[in-house]
């Protein structure tokens, strides 16, 4: 594909780039996420896969961010986008970045997420840039797994003790809003559909819904109304919890710039 | 909160289509599904295998150690039912 680089930055190559760039940001941020919990797993199973998950996450951050680096023609590798980038850099989801809290948050956030995120690559596995097709062709049968998972234990904990029932419909509340960012597409969704055959939102966000609402009636739990949209990941915009993360990740690097073992 | 042990399943895995199916450990979970899910985190990271079973431990029916003289030591003398026991006649190809 030859690149042609415009002041706009509207051209397909620049789209495609910030679009890789964009999937490796989500999948960097929740695989830190899932990471913070090693060690403190309810059970030593769900320990085992817990850092399971975290570690598809950060294979797949690896997997984008070495095609966004070769795309970028620019030298960078996978490990200078993850550790060498501030905040405002990053363009993952609000979700994404939401703080694990107690077991049902983290169920729920992996829930909403995931349950989007296995549409998003079923879609980019038709798109017609064939190194993202074959990344996403691979990388949805694990997140099917890690949506299988999710699902059950939010079933579980839907229907399962008037605490447990309680403590979910709580974190599905806190956690809901932030699931309108998933579908808000901006400039780069658009093109991508357009000029590489990415994932219709609008599309996803019904099929998204339907395929929620089955898994909420089996933990009887209710489908929240949509209200307040907190947006902003695809403009770098975070919540307060980023930074912390990002420190947490990055700080070897910053102190250390250059260290490898 | 009370705190209760889930119950111990029995884990088998096929590692080949055509191989059978080989004890491999155990995990703990609520129900057999979720067992099933424990035995895939735990045992097939490394692609180990192509098919699970997994069993409630109590639902196994074990031998009794105190009756091992009854049930495997009279074998041990009958060394005609191994197929070694016998000399293959010259010129037979297949018994």
């Amino acid at each position: 594909m030859a690149s042609k680089t415009s002041e706009s930055g509207g051209d397909d190559a620049a789209v495609l780039l910030a679009c890789v760039r964009r999937l490796g940001d989500n999948a960097l941020v929740l695989g830190q996420r899932l990471t913070e919990l090693v060690a403190h797993g309810p059970e030593l199973e769900e320990e085992l896969a817990n850092a399971n998950f975290a570690l598809d996450y950060i294979g797949q951050a690896r997997m984008f961010y070495s095609y966004a680096g070769e795309l970028e023609g620019q030298g960078r590798s996978e490990d200078d986008f993850a550790f060498l980038r501030d905040a405002h850099e990053f363009q993952n989801f609000l979700l994404l970045e939401q703080p694990n809290g107690h077991f049902g948050d983290t169920v729920v956030r992996q829930l909403l997420f995931q349950a989007f995120y296995v549409l998003q690559l079923a879609a980019f596995a038709q798109c017609s840039d064939e190194r993202l097709a074959s990344i996403a062709t691979r990388v949805v049968k694990e997140v099917r797994y890690h949506l299988r998972h999710s699902t059950q234990w939010f079933v579980r904990l839907g229907d399962g003790t008037d605490l447990s029932h309680a403590r979910v419909a709580e974190s599905v509340e806190r956690l809901w809003p932030y699931t309108s960012e998933l579908f808000d597409g901006d400039a780069i969704d658009d093109a991508m559909r357009v000029s590489w055959g990415g994932p219709d939102l609008d599309a996803l966000r019904g099929e998204w819904r339907r395929s929620l609402e089955f898994v909420f009636a089996d933990a009887g739990l209710r489908v929240p109304v949509d209200g307040w949209k907190p947006g902003g990941g695809r403009r770098g915009v975070h919540t307060e919890h980023m930074g912390y993360l990002l420190a947490e990740l990055q700080f070897m690097q910053r102190a250390y710039p250059g260290a490898a073992w | 909160m009370t705190k209760q042990d889930w119950p111990l399943y029995e884990v088998f895995i096929r590692s080949k289509s055509g191989l059978s199916h080989r004890h491999v450990g155990s995990v703990h979970a609520a129900d057999a599904q979720m067992a099933l899910d424990h035995a895939r985190d735990t045992y097939t990271r490394r692609s180990e295998g192509v098919s699970i079973w997994v069993v409630r431990s109590t639902d196994i029916v074990a031998s009794d150690p105190g009756e091992a003289a009854a049930f495997f030591e009279p074998a041990e003398d009958k060394i005609y039912r191994h197929p070694t026991f016998y000399e293959v006649p010259d010129g037979v190809e297949n018994i």
